[in-house]
Parts: C-alpha cells; sequence; structure tokens
C-alpha cells in the first residue's frame, strides 16, 4: 500500500534529521544540496520505485543514481531509513575506510547504484542502464538526479543528446534547480537558465514542479510513466538548505559545518 | 611472411564473440569504419550505440550499460578513448571496476598523417595509473584475436592498444593468450629485447641479423603491461651481459619504467627505445615518424651494440 501524503511528509523530515545528524558538529557537509532533495528523495524511494532492501541487487528493481553526487547524504539518509545498511552507519559516514564514503560508492554501499561526484557523469551512466535494461525487456525505469549547477558540465548535453536519439523512455530525470551553486546564485556566477527551453530542444518531455510539495511530485513521477518514446525530465524547483531556517538560501552551507548551537537549532526545528 | 591488420583481426574477433555472447555490446565515436567495428554493427544493430562524437558520455554510457550485465567495448582512436574520456574512465569505471573494455584503435605513431593531435604517446602511460586497470598491447593480429577474447572473458576493466597497419603474424598460433603473461619470441643469451606492439617485430628480425655474426638476442613479447609477472621477466633477463626495452610509446610511463623498475637494483645494463618525451607529427607515411623518433631496427642494433661492447 502507497503512504499518504501526511507519512511522506513524515519521512522527509526524518531524512533531514539524518542529514544533519550525518554532518554533525565541526565537519563540513553538503547540508545545502542535500536538503533540497528530502522531498524528492523520499517519493522517490519510499512512493514511487520498485526495489528491495533486503536483495539490492534484485535484477528487476528501479534504478536511482544521483549524479550530483555531493548530495550523498540524502541518499544515505533514505537507505538508512529502508535498512539496506545499519542505521549505526550513518554516525561513521567519512570516517577512515567507513561504508559511506564522501560521494556514492557501489562498491562499498549496499543500494548505491554508481559511482558519482565528479559532476556531470551520471546521467550518461544512467542513461546507458536504461538503454541496458531496455535490451533486456526489463520494465525498470532509471531515476537520476542533477543539480542546476552541474549541467555546466557539457557531458550532461552529451547524455541529453544521447537519450533523446535513443529514445529511452525508461529514463527519468530530475533536475534539483535550487539556484545556488558553490560560489553563489546561479543566475550570477554562472547561470544555466532558460531549464525547460533546452531540455526541450533537446527532445525531452519537460515538466516543472515544485519539489517541495509531495503531492506535485509523485503526480509528475505518475504522469511519465504515460509518456512514450522520449527520455523525461521533471524541473523541481528548490531551497538549497530547506528545512534548516538559517541555512536556506545561503551558498555557505552548500558543504559548511555547524556549531553545536547551529547542530541543536537544526535538530530542533525538524522535530 | 604472413601480415594482418590488428584493427581488422579485432573487428572480426568482436563478430565472432558477438556471436557467442549476446551480453557484448560495443559503442563507437563515429570512427567505426577505421576501428572496424563496423562488422559487428552490420550484424548486431541493436547492441552497436553510436555515441556520435562524444567520447566522454560513450565511456560513461557503456559504464552503464555494464552495471546491467553487459561486456562494453567502447571504441575510438587511443588518444580520444584513453586521453578525451580519462576522467570518464578514472571515475565511472576504474573506482567502481565495471567490465568496460576501452579499445584504443590507430595508437603510437600510426595514424601518420594525421600528427600530433591524433598520435598516441602517452596513453599507455595514463591507462597504467588508473587502479584497477589492466593494460595491454598485442604485437600482431593473432595475438589480437587471442587478447580481445581473454578480455572478454576477464572480469573488469581494460585498455587494449591497437596499431593501425599491417603487422608480421609471429605470436605462436598454439600458445594461449593469458593476462600478466610476457611470452619468447625468440631465445637468444647475449642480449635480451623486450619490446611490445611493433617493436617485437623488429627486435626479431635484428636478432636474425645479429645470429650471422654469432650474437645470440632473446626477444620477449611483454604484451602484459598492468599486470605483469615480474618473476617472469626476472627471470628472461637472467643470464644476459644487459638489456634493451623497445616500445612505440613515451619512455614516461610505459614499458622502459617498467622493466626498469622490476630489475632495479640487479646491476644489469639497460638501454631504452621509445618516444623521448615529446609529441608526434605529420608525416607522409609511417617509416619516416618511426626513423625520426628513433624506433627502427637500427636503433635496436645500435643498443644492443651499447650493451655487448
Amino acid at each position: 500500500m502507497k503512504p499518504t501524503i501526511a507519512e511522506l511528509e513524515k519521512i522527509a523530515r526524518t531524512l533531514r534529521l539524518n542529514i544533519i545528524t550525518m554532518i554533525g558538529v565541526g565537519q563540513k557537509g553538503h547540508l545545502g544540496g542535500s536538503c533540497s532533495l528530502a522531498e524528492i528523495v523520499t517519493a522517490l524511494y519510499f512512493y514511487k520505485m520498485d526495489h528491495d532492501p533486503q536483495n539490492p541487487q534484485w535484477e528487476d528493481r528501479d534504478r536511482f543514481l544521483l549524479s550530483k553526487g555531493h548530495a550523498a547524504l540524502v541518499q544515505y539518509a533514505a537507505l538508512a531509513e529502508f535498512g539496506y545498511f545499519p542505521k549505526k552507519e550513518i554516525e561513521k559516514v567519512k570516517c577512515l575506510d567507513a561504508m559511506l564514503q564522501g560521494h556514492p560508492d557501489m562498491q562499498t554501499t549496499p543500494g548505491i547504484e554508481a559511482n558519482t561526484g565528479s559532476l556531470g557523469q551520471g546521467l550518461s551512466i544512467a542513461a546507458g542502464m536504461a538503454a541496458g535494461l531496455r535490451l533486456d525487456g526489463k520494465k525498470s525505469k532509471v531515476y537520476c538526479i542533477v543539480g542546476d549547477g552541474e549541467i555546466a558540465e557539457g557531458q550532461i548535453w552529451e547524455a541529453a543528446l544521447a537519450a533523446s536519439y535513443y529514445q529511452l523512455d525508461n529514463l527519468v530525470a530530475i533536475l534539483d534547480k535550487n539556484g545556488l551553486q558553490a560560489t553563489g546564485p546561479i543566475k550570477d556566477r554562472y547561470d544555466t537558465n532558460p531549464l525547460a527551453e533546452k531540455w526541450k530542444a533537446f527532445g525531452w518531455h519537460v515538466t516543472e514542479v515544485d519539489g517541495h510539495k509531495l503531492q506535485e511530485i509523485i503526480k509528475a513521477l505518475d504522469d511519465m510513466d504515460k509518456i512514450k518514446g522520449q527520455p523525461k525530465m521533471i524541473i523541481a524547483s528548490t531551497v538549497k538548505g530547506r528545512g534548516v531556517a538559517f541555512a536556506e538560501h545561503v551558498a555557505a552551507f552548500h558543504n559548511g559545518q555547524l556549531t553545536e548551537e547551529q547542530f541543536e537549532q537544526a535538530c530542533a526545528g525538524l522535530l | 611472411m604472413n601480415t594482418q591488420n590488428p584493427r581488422q583481426v579485432y573487428g572480426e574477433t568482436l563478430l565472432e564473440l558477438g556471436r557467442e555472447n549476446k551480453n557484448i555490446v560495443v559503442l563507437e565515436a563515429d570512427l567505426s569504419k577505421s576501428t572496424m567495428t563496423c562488422l559487428f554493427e552490420k550484424e548486431f544493430p541493436g547492441r552497436f550505440f553510436e555515441m556520435g562524437i562524444g567520447e566522454a558520455n560513450m565511456t560513461s554510457f557503456a559504464g552503464g550499460l555494464s552495471l546491467t550485465g553487459k561486456i562494453a567495448f567502447t571504441n575510438s582512436f587511443a588518444v580520444f578513448a584513453a586521453g578525451r574520456a580519462f576522467d570518464q574512465i578514472r571515475q565511472g569505471v576504474g573506482i567502481p571496476k565495471l567490465n568496460v573494455k576501452i579499445v584504443g584503435s590507430s595508437a603510437g605513431l600510426s595514424d601518420f598523417g594525421d600528427g600530433s593531435t591524433h598520435q598516441s604517446v602517452e596513453d599507455l602511460a595514463i591507462m597504467r595509473a588508473v587502479p584497477n586497470m589492466t593494460v595491454l598491447v598485442p604485437m600482431d593480429g593473432i595475438e589480437t584475436r587471442k587478447m580481445t577474447r581473454a578480455i572478454t572473458e576477464h572480469q573488469g576493466p581494460v585498455y587494449m592498444r591497437l596499431n593501425r597497419n599491417e603487422l608480421p603474424d609471429l605470436f605462436p598460433e598454439d600458445q594461449e593468450f593469458k593476462i600478466g603473461e610476457s611470452y619468447l619470441i625468440r631465445d637468444g643469451n647475449d642480449v635480451v629485447v623486450f619490446a611490445n606492439g611493433i617493436m617485437v617485430s623488429k627486435a626479431v628480425k635484428v636478432a636474425e641479423t645479429l645470429e650471422k655474426d654469432d650474437i645470440s638476442v632473446r626477444v620477449v613479447n611483454v604484451s602484459s603491461l598492468k599486470p605483469i609477472n615480474e618473476d617472469a621477466i626476472k627471470a628472461f633477463a637472467s643470464g644476459v651481459k644487459g638489456i634493451v626495452t623497445a616500445e612505440e610509446h613515451s619512455l614516461i610511463g610505459g614499458l622502459a619504467d617498467i622493466i626498469t623498475y622490476i630489475l632495479r637494483g640487479k646491476g644489469i645494463k639497460i638501454e631504452t627505445i621509445g618516444i623521448d618525451d615529446k609529441f608526434g607529427t605529420s608525416a607522409h607515411n609511417y617509416d619516416e615518424l618511426l626513423e625520426k623518433y628513433g624506433l627502427t631496427e637500427r636503433d635496436i642494433l645500435s643498443a644492443i651494440g651499447k650493451i655487448i661492447t
């Protein structure tokens, strides 16, 4: 049975708490771009995707790739909630030889589908997976999250061309339009807008949602199943640092650290 | 002596393998008529992916295909297959040990007319430096066929470098090719030449010439640069007056480095033949280039001379 919107909202808050727990006090962590994705990742793992934490390699599963691999914490938060690995692993994130690396590592972490982190590559990997699954006649879908800063990488547009040319309609990309890159607002630093027009011109079916409204996200994900013959893009407007009041819209929390006071404040705001 | 073109042999072998194994997929960056993957494309269009002139995307896309159980061969000229897609190889293939076979065609100086932009003098060095990567250089068509089959069986990333031009068949037909091993092509006991690629047949010719002067030259084909059986190299290097390395590659990061590293501390005389930290250049034929960069039989002869005198 599918969870209700209220249940999903509660899960998204839990994911944010897990993210804050992983960042902790006095260590750098990608808070902003992880928190902007909490609802989207919740909708994918807890509503939309067919997957099995007891059998992460189940061959008919849907795949999820985080092309913006620096937001790994939000994926770890979801995988931990689902029991892909013991929840205590999140306390050891980025420790020497830890299961949970600074960027997603399929060699160490159950549930991670690819190694991402060098930006711009995940969408190509996702497209290749989609092509492979189609060759095998699988119904599985591949979901891939890219960032609005990340799409400055030329390879994203190589992947956009390829997915369109090969009509990969089992590929759904979600663009985390949080408006901030590491050094400031995208509009001021290196403007990648307009977005929808670009993806449409590359042959993708495009829809736009509020990336924090679960109702909109799940409707868009369900609607995408009906589109055939082309890859699909959901452009999700989000707030970087969403849910942590003092970090919202603040580029410094792209990869910042929390003081003890900020940590307590962040947790209190999410409980 | 029979000659064959390694890329033709590669294309034919890939086609045979495609008939035997439906998990083989081939990716191409608009050079299929040169790399000879066109043979596979014609029979298996559904498992052939033309990726346009986009080596970066081709490499990551191949990684994605391999994650669904496919054995993915990426193809381009060596300089692009290894160089243009270096980060994609490192991040998305090397780190996760994906089953992607990167085939660098028209390698070394063999694309003589196109000049420095298309000639790979450093591809083996950069591929060797990637952890988890297997790096191979066949010496002729026979070895190319055996090697293409061996890398298909091997689970994990491989870089295989292919020459553009006809090469004489010297690899024994009845010799199995195993990744990591080196092969005695001709025995001798005065000097050993460790060579790979086009330099093996040149070394053999030099050995034949010197036999008349009672100088006995052992020729070893080091087609596996990584992994490499170090004990076997030490055994091949024993009992001689000195050794010569010969490669169509920069002296930085290739065979010369490997052999001198393995034989360090042994007090053996070593001469190295290779490209002296320079880019290539255009020429009207291959031999002109090999002459300019010191990769001829005469260069091997002269190196042997330095050891035995």
